[in-house]
């Protein structure tokens, strides 16, 4: 017989025809063929799945610590809870806690590598538009700190050194706050009232006031609070509020001088406080830990109590790293033993089918199939069976994480080369488990597979 | 043995052992027999004489612990794994007691299987099939499974696979074995036909009737050839006489 067929042409029709035998195959035992797919189909759903949530839930903590900067350290001056000394404070009438002045100067001068230092101090109280108030934070601090806390200024513009050199009463509003003020207008260049001075609004920041307290706690992958708590110093506990109004730190404290006045639930509270907070910045990034710890020292020394709490943005993004790591690698064991699990069904199974068709491979052989002939043949079998059970794991690998979204109102974040991934690894799962079985009917000695029952 | 006509098998020595425990088991014992074009054989002989061991190692799915074969001119006692396959799909028809169909396979498509071995083309592969199975008288039932069919019919398929790739030797191990008078008939009519046409037959019978139809006899015992008719015609009750006589 002639034939005029290049080589390659031949290989692919000769891979066409085995495909379709080997569908025919698993056709003739299809309860079979689907419950031995389906150990794979959950091997890859389960790795999709645990992977979109898993990236999903350490996204938005990573994406909290990473505001705040990772070349930053954060100081935040905290209201001592020390029984003793809140009792000799309050005889005093002022509370007087937290960085100081003197923490300032001199982080700034004996702490190698310090580049800027954004000091701010916070009140509570209301601003009024007309006859219209909303109770929000006012938070004094310098002209840098959108640059230096990753938030952006959506409308308007931030004030300016100048702005802060002449104690201007300019401010910019959170977006939450400017849309409670000014519910119908735009608030840029409009005059709000806090106390008995008037501020123009230059500008709307976004972002939320990123809750240290929330970030603190969120080195793990549980820490992705939607509202960031804002247990201020003045305010009632657990108040959440995401309205903030920002001022120039020389204007505010000119305008309510050092000791805060707060007439609340029906008692004075007054405060003298310096700073409520510190963001420290780094120049370089490696040293930002090596600076810590040296911050941490000086403070230790200059205070006898801890009214003073460190946050150290790199640190944490490290935790959740590390965390975020461990995860995986819990998930990876996870999701490992289930596809070596499916794939040694497959082999189980391809096996059995082994046995069962002795007969045909003898036959088969007899008839001119070559050892490798066989081989193929059972591999494709057990490749197409791995396969299709890893697109429906795909399938329903991609299925899981949105309904989790939906109704779980988690978020999930599927990379593009997990299903690529995992759907991989199911076909090599399927070539390493079917490797045996299928040189153990290709071994087989044709006489005696012909003479098997 | 005679001048003109050609060997197709030539078997010299041929011995197959087997370890049975500690006892070593002499299937075949010195086999020297040949085969030519043309050749309609008989082998017969009491069970456990080496019929099929014979017959597995003319048909290449075993090879021989000593001894010589050609093929055709060929060396073939020797070859390795995928030249034997390469043998017996092209050069080698096998037809066996129990059919030995492919059961997820339609009459069409088992035809086809040693076609396929070879890598013809689908719609030729498709074209030589459908041929055989009309030629055996199974043209209605081409896309038929086999545990549609009859036992004859299923041997008629067997057959028709057997002839696909055009062998130079059909083989067959007891082919009616499984079957009625009457359909065992149809079967050995149906070799009778393709001698006629020039093909060369072996095959394995345990009825001494069948061994009449076939020109030649050869009767094997303890694995060794004790009668060989040639070419001569050789009459039943002459080849019975003559095995009692030796027995
Ligand atoms: N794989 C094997 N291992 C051990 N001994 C074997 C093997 N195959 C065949 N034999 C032995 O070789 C001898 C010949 O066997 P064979 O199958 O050729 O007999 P046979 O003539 O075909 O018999 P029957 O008419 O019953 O089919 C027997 O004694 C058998 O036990
Ligand atoms: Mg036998």
């Amino acid at each position: 017989m002639k034939f005029s067929k290049t080589v390659g042409d031949l290989a692919v029709w000769r891979l066409k025809r085995s495909v379709i035998l080997g569908l025919k195959s698993l056709w003739m035992h299809k309860l079979r063929s689907m419950l031995t797919a389906l150990g794979i189909v959950f091997g890859v759903a389960s790795v999709i799945a645990m992977l979109a949530i898993g990236e999903g839930a350490s996204h938005e903590a990573q994406e909290q610590i990473k505001n705040l900067g990772s070349q930053n350290i954060i100081l935040q001056s905290v209201k001592p809870t020390n029984d003793a000394t809140a009792g000799e404070q309050q005889r005093s009438l002022i509370l007087s806690y937290g960085l100081t002045r003197r923490d300032l100067e001199q982080i700034r001068n004996t702490i190698p590598g310090v580049e800027v230092v954004v000091p701010a101090r916070q009140m509570k109280d209301y601003i009024w538009n007309i006859s219209h108030s909303v109770d929000a934070d006012v938070l004094g601090t310098v002209s840098w700190y959108p640059e230096m806390r990753g938030r952006r200024v959506s409308a308007g513009r931030f004030f300016t050194n100048l702005e802060m050199e002449d104690r201007s009463n300019v401010c910019v509003l959170s977006a939450d706050l400017a849309k409670r003020l000014f519910p119908l207008s735009d608030p840029i260049g409009r005059e709000v009232r806090l106390q008995r001075s008037y501020f123009r609004v230059i500008g709307i920041i976004e972002g939320r006031p990123i809750s240290t307290d929330a970030a603190a706690g969120s080195g793990g992958l549980g820490g992705g609070s939607q509202k960031a708590k804002k247990g201020g110093e003045k305010g009632a506990p657990g108040e959440e509020s995401t309205y903030e109004m920002l001022i120039p730190l020389t204007t505010l404290v000119e305008r309510f001088g050092e000791v805060l006045m707060k007439y609340r639930s029906g008692s004075f509270e007054a405060e003298k406080v310096d700073f409520h907070e510190v963001t420290v910045k780094i120049n370089d990034p490696d040293k930002v830990m090596t600076s810590a710890e040296a911050i941490r020292h000086l403070l230790e020394r200059n205070h006898k109590e801890v009214d003073y709490r460190m946050i150290v943005p790199l640190e944490l993004l490290r935790r959740a790293e590390r965390t975020k790591q461990i995860f995986n690698i819990v998930l990876g064991s996870i999701a490992a033993i289930s596809l070596i699990v499916g794939g040694i069904g497959i082999m189980n199974i391809m096996l059995a089918t082994v046995t069962e068709r002795t007969r045909e491979i003898g036959i088969r052989r007899a008839l001119g199939a070559k050892q490798r002939d066989i081989v193929s043949q059972f591999l494709i079998e057990t490749v197409l069976l791995s396969g299709a059970g890893g697109l429906i794991g795909v399938a329903v690998g991609l299925a899981i994480p949105m309904v989790i979204t939906r109704f779980a109102d988690m978020l999930t974040i599927v990379e593009f080369w997990a299903p690529a991934l995992a759907f991989t690894i199911s076909v090599v799962i399927g070539v390493a488990f079917g490797i045996y079985p299928a040189f153990r009917a290709a071994g087989m000695n044709p006489v005696e597979a012909l003479r098997h029952e | 043995m005679q001048a003109g006509r050609r060997a197709i098998i030539e078997l010299r020595q041929v011995e197959k052992h087997y370890l049975m425990g500690s006892f070593l088991v002499k299937a075949l014992d010195g086999i020297t027999l040949t085969v030519y074009a043309g050749d309609y054989i008989s082998i017969l002989g009491p069970s456990g004489c080496g019929k099929s061991t014979l017959l597995n190692i003319l048909g290449c799915l075993d090879q021989p612990t000593t001894g010589e074969y050609l093929l055709e001119g060929r060396d073939v006692a020797r070859l390795p794994d995928d030249e034997l396959s390469q043998v017996r799909g092209k050069r080698l028809g096998f037809i066996f007691q129990s059919y030995n169909l492919i059961q997820q396979l339609t009459v069409v498509e088992n035809i086809e299987v040693p076609l396929y071995y070879q890598g013809v083309p689908e719609a030729e592969s498709r074209r030589i099939a459908t041929d055989l199975a009309r030629q055996v008288g199974l043209g209605e039932r081409l896309d038929h499974r086999p545990t549609e069919l009859s036992g004859g019919q299923q041997q008629r398929v067997a057959i028709a696979r057997a002839l696909a790739n055009d062998p130079a030797v059909i083989l067959a191990d007891e082919a009616t074995g499984n079957l009625d008078s009457k359909s065992g008939g149809d079967i050995l009519k149906i070799f009778d036909d393709l001698n006629a046409a020039g093909k060369t037959l072996i095959m394995i019978t345990h009825d001494e009737k069948m061994a009449e139809r076939t020109p030649r006899v050869i009767r094997l015992r303890d694995g060794q050839v004790v009668f060989d008719s040639g070419d001569a015609i050789v009459r039943p009750s002459a080849g019975a006489a003559l095995s009692m006589k030796e027995g």
